[in-house]
């Protein structure tokens, strides 16, 4: 996928006049929030969930070579195969080669970020494959050409109208000729059509929400149903998953599950825990022939050496871009790559690098509610912060800001200066607003009065004054 | 010379470079109320700006040095107080933060922490504020996102402002969310900045109050801005003021002709 993070400017200038990405954002703002805490209100325990949940993941952070030896050991043990890439082209090739040999003509995918990440359903396309998603939102956006707009509602940008729209141009190849517009009807048919699908695929390929070291299970949470749809009827199976995935028991596993609901969607659990755990066994009925676990890497074991190995933490919940005010004005896709929102302003730095977007670490306000709202406690503002002082460091700030702060810093090393100047603005400000007590226009600060007015001063500097008064 | 109970202790006043440049009276408001608390109040001339600029925009280096002028310039105090939950947050909880490595500037960062108040949490914890200050209007109250989440700070203002005859609070639907200001962010992304003030602007009409309140200029200038160019009748104070006794005046961004 293309990373459009620098354009994120634009960007987000085009998404907040958008009227039907601003109307679907105003929809689901309330949904999210007001879900999440009647949700988290109801557990008097939330809290200590929490605090045991960080302690697990920097447990396991700490120890994750032993905890992937242990999860891999696992599988193998159970006849499935642990596949290990480095890279996204490594997954890729790794996942391609699977399909390959299993002579796969048809896929079918429950949603997964990592294959997102991989780029996934073009690759396996330009073997001449057929891929298709099966979450609900996956399969809009997919039938939309486009991508998720959100780490857990991937359609979440579109209205109703708009996929209205869409099943009617998609669906009449199926012999349906019919608009469908309320929920219902558009679940029903969508349902209708990926039934079929499910059948006849070849390869099924999930992700992950959680790996358990000690028993090499994959746990996979979902709403839909679709994700036991497509991994157990298919003859091979295919996890798409990512090193901190892993929590070492169902014990740990369990704290995770009650966090994870909540956070994401207010639900105290999703519809559907669903765990894999290898190929079907001799007395079982049905199951997949082949059992495969693809761990992406990606960046992630340098975020682990670094200052920013918290970030390993995250659990996918999107709690913090559904909390977040930049997110919820301006949408998923102006972050200009897999992963939006506050997460995804550090997580898209790390993995395709600091010069590729250097904007989202500042389209921030420092605001704190990511973090208030984080079942793992990642301290994101902190993190965004120091991906600035990065970006200060080496030279990717801008030259205007650059000019301003170092301005600035001279100004408050200074006492004497600073003082003048406050007192010549002070007089600036209050000659420009005097009739009104604000002033509409401000030169070089049309950033701020081109849509509100900037509050007059009231008159000479409080510190100067206070002084002047004391002596006199 | 050993404290005894009859020596006043002495605060240091904190003023804020927005305070100090735009409205002078939350200062004096400030400084009244530190004194009819009993303390001696000092507002030190060589006060500068406690850096969260740059801290905020990366300049770690140029953030540590003004720092280092803050402990010169405050570490005489017996408190500090600010009137403003981020620049408070700054000193309190970043410049710690910041010399982390550096134990003889981590020692003075942490002694001048403890000592540092933002202003209502200052008045509720070190003193027993009380007041026959008078402000007769429907309010509501904006908290500011460094203050509630970085120091806690929610109870505080209302408790405060029960105290005030003729206050009448309407809480406004998501007091405390993000009102678009966020320091350099209000002008690096106006379109976002501005978008978000809206949903706040819209939240603090709903309470159909006829005064916002709130404890951080910042934001403050930030919703009275959007609220002046919508030509609303809202009016906006820094909660020292009305605390003070000093709320009826021009509200910011409004002139004295204006008030009727």
């Amino acid at each position: 996928m293309e990373i459009t993070s620098q354009n994120f400017k634009d960007c987000s200038k085009t998404a907040l006049l958008n009227e039907e990405l601003q109307s679907a954002l105003q929809k689901s703002r309330s949904g999210f929030v007001d879900k999440r805490k009647v949700a988290v209100d109801e557990l008097e325990e939330f809290e200590v969930l929490r605090e045991r949940a960080v302690s697990i993941k920097n447990h396991v952070l700490a120890n994750l070579d032993q905890y992937l030896t242990q999860f891999e050991n696992s599988v193998t043990q159970a006849g499935g195969k642990v596949h290990w890439a480095s890279t996204t082209e490594q997954g890729v090739k790794i996942i391609q080669d699977i399909c390959l040999k299993a002579d796969a003509k048809f896929v079918t995918k429950g949603k997964s970020m990592i294959s997102e990440e991989m780029e996934l359903n073009q690759a396996l396309e330009e073997l001449g494959m057929d891929v298709v998603e099966t979450d609900l939102g996956e399969y809009i956006i997919q039938l939309a050409e486009e991508h998720p707009s959100h780490i857990i509602a991937p359609a979440i940008h579109m209205t109703r109208n708009q996929i209205t729209d869409l099943f009617y141009e998609h669906h009449a190849k199926y012999g349906i000729d019919e608009r469908v517009e309320e929920v219902a009807t558009i679940v029903n048919e969508a349902r209708t059509v990926l039934r079929e699908q499910f059948v006849r695929a070849d390869v099924g390929i999930t992700g992950s929400n959680f790996l358990v070291a000690d028993s090499g299970s994959s746990v996979l949470v979902t709403n839909e149903g679709n994700g036991d749809l497509t991994s157990a009827l298919p003859k091979v199976q295919i996890i798409t998953a990512s090193i901190e995935k892993v929590v070492p028991t169902y014990k740990d596993l369990s704290v995770f599950l009650r966090l994870l609901g909540r956070s994401a969607t207010g639900q105290e659990m999703s519809a559907y825990t669903s765990i894999y755990s290898g190929p079907a066994q001799t007395e079982d009925m049905d199951g997949p022939d082949e059992f495969h676990v693809v761990m992406l890497d990606n960046g992630r074991s340098k975020m682990l050496a670094g200052e920013f190995w918290e970030m390993l933490r995250c659990i996918r919940c999107g709690a913090c871009m559904n909390h977040c005010p930049v997110y919820q004005s301006v949408g998923g896709h102006a972050y200009g790559w897999v992963y939006p929102g506050p997460m995804g302003s550090v997580w898209t730095p790390l993995l395709v690098g600091l010069k590729n977007a250097a904007n989202l670490p500042n389209a921030c306000t420092l605001n704190g509610r990511c973090e208030e709202v984080c079942p793992v406690k990642i301290p994101l503002p902190k993190l965004l912060r120091s991906l600035r002082a990065q970006l200060f460091e080496r030279g990717l700030v801008d030259w205007k800001s650059r000019m301003g702060l170092k301005f600035w810093a001279i100004l408050s090393q200074h006492p004497l200066m600073y003082r003048t100047t406050i007192k010549i603005g002070a007089m600036y400000l209050k000659a420009m607003g005097r009739r009104r007590g604000s002033i509409r226009k401000l030169p070089f600060a049309g950033g701020w009065t081109d849509a509100r007015d900037f509050p007059a001063a009231t008159g000479g500097s409080f510190v100067s004054k206070w002084n002047s008064r004391r002596s006199s | 010379m050993p404290k005894s109970s009859n020596v006043l202790e002495t605060v240091g006043l904190f003023a804020t470079c927005l305070v100090d440049l735009v409205r002078p009276e939350v200062g004096f408001a400030t400084a009244s109320l530190l004194e009819n608390a009993g303390f001696k109040v000092d507002v030190p001339q060589s006060q500068t700006c406690c850096g969260q600029p740059l801290f905020n925009n990366g300049d770690l280096s140029g953030t540590k040095k003004i720092a280092m002028r803050f402990f010169d310039v405050f570490e005489a105090y017996d408190y500090i107080v600010v009137p403003s939950g981020s620049c408070a947050a700054t000193v309190i909880l970043h410049y710690p933060e910041i010399f982390e490595k550096n134990p003889t500037q981590l020692k003075r960062a942490k002694a001048i922490a403890s000592r540092t108040y933002e202003l209502t949490q200052f008045l509720t914890k070190v003193t027993d504020f009380e007041t026959d200050s008078e402000f007769h209007s429907n309010c509501t109250y904006h908290d500011s996102c460094s203050g509630n989440r970085e120091l806690g700070i929610y109870r505080e203002p209302r408790k405060l402002l029960s105290k005030v005859n003729g206050v009448k609070l309407t809480e406004c639907e998501e007091s405390s969310a993000c009102c678009g200001f966020g320091g350099t962010f209000c002008v690096k992304y106006p379109e976002i900045s501005v978008r978000i003030a809206q949903e706040k602007v819209q939240n603090i009409e709903r309470t159909r109050a006829r005064t916002l309140l709130g404890g951080d200029l910042g934001c403050l200038l930030n919703i009275a801005g959007l609220l002046r160019r919508g030509n609303s009748q809202v009016q906006v104070l820094h909660l020292a003021e009305v605390l003070s006794g000093h709320g009826n005046v021009p509200g910011i961004g409004r002139s004295k002709q204006k008030l009727s």
